[in-house]
C-alpha cells in the first residue's frame, strides 16, 4: 500500500472555486480561467502515490503549484475537491481532531527558509513538535537530541538559530522534523535557500539519512540536477497539473511532453548522467573469510567472469577472475591475496558518462565506482552505452 | 429672493442630539447603577489604600528601589538610575511626594486594566477581519474624541476622585496596546505560522508558544504608549477631581501662580521619562535573544 496517495487533488484560489473547477473538468487553461474568472488554478487534479521508503521529487518552474501541493498533503491549505489518503485514511475527510493526531505522528514538515523559532534555542526548536504532543521534558529533550545528533549539530543545542549558518539552519529544520519519527518528510525546497556547495552536501546527506532510516520523502525542488540526485521517481509540474511521472532516467531519456523536453534540453545528458546514476550493486566476495572456492561458486552463480574483493569494511581490495580462481583452487592455494589482481579500473561517484564512457572501453573488468576507499557500485559497459544511446536519440528528436 | 435662498440653512431646525445622549447617558447611570455603585464602593476606596500606602513607605527607600532596578534594567549601567533619583530628590524636595504617589498609583492601575483587558481584545481582533474592522472605528474614536468629553459622563457614573480617572485614562490609554496587540500577531511570518500548525499544534499552543513570543516586541511597545498616555491623561482627570501632579497644575492655572505650575509640570516631566526609560528598557531585555 502506498504510503501517500492523491487523487485528481484540486485547489482554486479565489472567490468562486466551483465555477474554476467546471472549468477545469472542461478543459481550460490555467490562464483562461484567470482571464475567465479571476480564480488562480494552484493545482489541478494531481493523482500519484508515494510508496514506502521512496524520495518522491516533485519538480516544476516557479509558479507551477508545488508548494500548493505539499501544503494540501497535511492540509494546511484546504482542497477544493480531490482526496489524500495517508496510509489508507482519508485526510480530506477528516475533522480537525484527526488531522491533528495525522500531523503530529505521521507527516512532519521541512520549510525553505528554515522557520525556525528565532527565541527558541537550536534543542527547543527540535523539542517543538514534541513539545505539543505534551511529552514530558527529559523524554522530548533526549529524542530532539537525538534528532540533533543525528543531523550533525550535536555541539549546538544551546545557541539560537541566528547564530548558525544558513546549512546549519537547515539541519535545525531537519531534526525538528525528525524528532517526531514521522513516517513522511514533506520538503519544500529545501534546500533551495542554501549556496550550491552546502546544498549538494545536504542532498548526500538526505541520501545517507533515508539510506539508515528508510523514510517516506516528498521532496520539492525547482532544481532539476537535485531531482536527478535525488529522487527514486519525480514528477514533472506545470501550471498546476502533473506532467510527467518517472523514474530520472525515463525523465531524461523519454519526455512526455514538449514541456519535459524544455526542461531538460540545456542539460547535457552525458554530463547530467554520472557514475551514480548508472552504477549497479556489485557481486563481491570477502577476502578475509573466502577462498578462490567460494569465489568460483559466486561467479557461477551470478554468470560472471570476474568479481570484487572486498574486506569486512566494504574497502575495495581488487578483484580475481574466473581464471585466476579455477586455477588456484587446483594448485590448492587458499589465500586470496595471492590471485589478487589490484590494477582496477575506478572511478568515483560524480565522475560523468563521458569519462567512464572512455575508461570501459579497453577494461577487461567492471569499472568499481570507489568513494573514500569502499566499493559503492560497479558499472557495465552495457549501461553506458545504454544511457548514452538514449540522449543521443532524444537530441536528434529534439 | 436671494436673501431667502441664502438663509435656507437657519430654515433647518437644530436637530436634537445633545439632549437624547445627556438621557442615554442617565439610562446607563441608571441601568447599570448594579455594576457602578460597587466599583465606586470598593474600588475608589481601594486606589486611595494603595496610594496611601506607597505613601508610607520612606522616600529614600522608595529611590533606592528605584536606582536599583534601573541599574540591572539597563544593563548594569547608571545614567538611569542617576537620573531618577536626582529627579525624584527634586520632587520630594519640591513638597511633591504625595502627589507624585497618587499619580503613579493611577497611572500603574489604569495602564493595568489596560493591558489586560487590551491584550486579549488584540489578540481576537488578530484572528479575525469582521471583529477588526468592527473595533478599529473605535478605537479611532476613542482616542480623537476630545478627552474633556468622555471625562464628564464618566464623572457621572463614578462621581469624582481617583476613579473616574482611572477609567477616564483607561480609556483613553488603551486603544495602542489592542492595536499593537493585533499588529504583532499579523505580522508573524506565514512560514512560522505553518510551522507550528504543520507540527499538529492546537489554537493555544500556536498563539503562546509561537504568535505571542514574536509578537512581544510589538506589543510590548503598544504597553509603553499605553502607559505613556495614561500619564498624559492623568493632568486632564484632574478636572474631575482625580488627586495627583496633574491636580497642583490645574489648580495653579486657576491661581495664574505660573512657578508653583511650573514645577508640578517638572514632576511630570520627570515620572514620564522614568516610566519610559523603564518600560522601554524591559522590552530590550526580553528581546535579546530574538
Ligand atoms: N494564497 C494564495 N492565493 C492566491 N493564489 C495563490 C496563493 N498561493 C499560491 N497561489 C498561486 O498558485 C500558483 C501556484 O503557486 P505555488 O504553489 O506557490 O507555486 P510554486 O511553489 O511551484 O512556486 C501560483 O500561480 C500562485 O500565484
Ligand atoms: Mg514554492
Amino acid at each position: 500500500m502506498p504510503v501517500i496517495k492523491v487523487e485528481k487533488l484540486t485547489k482554486v484560489f479565489g472567490k468562486r472555486p466551483k465555477e474554476a473547477l467546471k472549468l477545469l473538468e472542461e478543459g481550460y487553461s490555467k490562464d483562461e480561467i484567470l482571464k475567465k474568472t479571476g480564480n488562480t488554478v494552484g493545482v489541478n487534479r494531481a493523482t500519484f502515490e508515494v510508496n514506502e521508503g521512496e524520495i518522491f521529487v516533485i519538480m516544476g518552474l516557479s509558479g507551477s503549484g508545488k508548494s500548493t501541493l505539499i501544503r494540501l498533503i497535511n492540509r494546511l491549505i484546504e482542497p477544493t475537491s480531490g482526496n489524500i489518503f495517508v496510509d489508507g485514511k482519508n485526510l480530506s475527510k477528516m475533522s480537525k481532531e484527526e488531522l491533528r493526531q495525522i500531523r503530529r505522528e505521521k507527516l512532519s514538515m521541512v520549510f525553505q527558509r528554515f522557520a525556525l523559532f528565532p527565541f527558541r534555542t537550536v534543542l527547543e526548536n527540535a523539542e517543538y513538535g514534541l513539545e505539543i504532543q505534551g511529552m514530558d521534558k527529559e523524554e522530548r529533550k533526549k529524542k530532539a537530541k537525538d534528532a540533533l545528533e543525528l543531523v550533525g549539530l550535536g555541539g549546538y543545542i544551546d545557541q539560537y538559530p541566528s547564530q548558525l549558518s544558513g546549512g546549519m539552519q537547515q539541519r535545525v529544520g531537519l531534526a525538528r522534523a525528525l524528532a517526531n519519527d514521522p513516517e513522511v518528510l514533506l520538503m519544500d525546497e529545501a534546500f533551495s535557500a542554501l549556496d550550491p556547495l552546502i546544498r549538494k552536501e545536504m542532498q548526500d546527506e538526505l541520501l545517507d539519512l533515508q539510506e539508515r532510516m528508510k523514510k517516506t520523502i516528498l521532496f520539492i525542488t525547482h532544481d532539476l540536477d537535485e531531482a536527478l540526485r535525488i529522487g527514486d521517481r519525480i514528477a514533472l509540474m506545470k501550471d498546476g497539473s502533473i506532467v510527467q511521472i518517472g523514474t530520472p532516467e525515463e525523465i531524461l531519456v523519454n519526455p512526455a511532453n514538449e514541456y519535459v523536453e524544455k526542461f531538460v534540453e540545456d542539460v547535457d545528458r552525458s554530463k547530467v548522467l554520472t557514475a551514480e546514476h548508472i552504477m549497479k550493486r556489485p557481486e563481491t566476495i570477502n577476502i578475509e573469510k573466502h577462498g578462490p572456492g567460494v569465489a568460483l561458486e559466486r561467479m557461477r552463480e551470478e554468470g560472471l567472469s570476474s568479481i570484487y574483493v572486498v574486506d569486512r569494511q566494504r574497502n575495495l581490495k581488487g578483484y580475481i577472475t574466473a581464471d585466476a580462481a579455477l586455477d588456484a583452487k587446483k594448485k590448492g592455494i587458499k589465500d586470496l591475496t595471492e590471485i589478487l589482481s589490484t590494477d582496477v579500473p575506478q572511478v568515483s561517484l560524480d565522475t560523468s558518462m563521458q569519462e567512464i564512457f572512455n575508461l570501459i572501453h579497453d577494461s577487461p573488468v567492471p569499472v568499481a565506482v570507489v568513494e573514500g576507499g569502499k566499493l559503492r557500485g560497479i558499472i557495465i559497459r552495457g549501461s553506458v552505452i545504454a544511457a548514452l544511446a538514449g540522449s543521443e536519440v532524444n537530441l536528434e528528436n529534439a | 429672493m436671494l436673501d431667502q435662498v441664502l438663509n435656507i440653512l437657519d430654515r433647518i431646525p437644530k436637530i436634537p442630539i445633545a439632549n437624547p445622549v445627556s438621557d442615554f447617558t442617565d439610562w446607563i447611570e441608571e441601568t447599570f447603577s448594579f455594576f457602578f455603585e460597587p466599583v465606586k464602593e470598593h474600588f475608589g476606596p481601594f486606589l486611595e489604600d494603595v496610594s496611601g500606602l506607597l505613601q508610607q513607605i520612606p522616600p529614600l527607600i522608595v529611590m533606592i528601589i528605584v536606582a536599583v532596578l534601573a541599574f540591572f534594567l539597563t544593563g548594569k549601567r547608571f545614567g538611569l538610575a542617576t537620573f531618577s533619583v536626582i529627579g525624584l530628590i527634586f520632587i520630594y524636595n519640591q513638597e511633591l511626594w504625595p502627589q507624585l504617589m497618587d499619580t503613579f498609583t493611577l497611572v500603574v492601575v489604569s495602564s493595568f486594566f489596560a493591558v489586560i483587558i487590551g491584550i486579549p481584545v488584540g489578540i481576537v481582533m488578530s484572528k479575525s477581519n469582521i471583529v477588526q474592522n468592527m473595533v478599529t472605528p473605535i478605537l479611532d474614536l476613542m482616542q480623537t474624541m476630545p478627552a474633556f468629553v468622555y471625562l464628564i459622563p464618566t464623572a457621572a457614573f463614578f462621581s469624582i476622585g481617583m476613579l473616574p480617572g482611572v477609567f477616564a485614562s483607561l480609556i483613553f490609554a488603551m486603544p495602542p496596546t489592542i492595536r499593537l496587540t493585533n499588529l504583532g500577531i499579523r505580522q508573524v511570518s506565514v512560514e512560522l505560522v505553518e510551522a507550528s500548525e504543520a507540527f499538529g499544534s492546537t489554537f493555544y499552543q500556536r498563539l503562546f508558544k509561537v504568535e505571542l513570543p514574536m509578537a512581544k516586541k510589538t506589543i510590548m511597545a503598544g504597553i509603553n504608549q499605553t502607559v505613556m498616555l495614561s500619564l498624559s491623561m492623568v493632568v486632564i482627570a484632574s478636572m474631575i477631581g482625580a488627586p495627583g501632579l496633574g491636580r497642583e497644575v490645574i489648580r495653579s492655572l486657576q491661581r495664574a501662580d505660573v512657578g508653583t505650575g511650573f514645577v508640578a509640570g517638572m514632576g511630570i516631566v520627570i515620572l514620564a521619562i522614568i516610566i519610559d526609560r523603564f518600560t522601554q528598557n524591559l522590552n530590550r531585555q526580553k528581546g535579546e535573544n530574538a
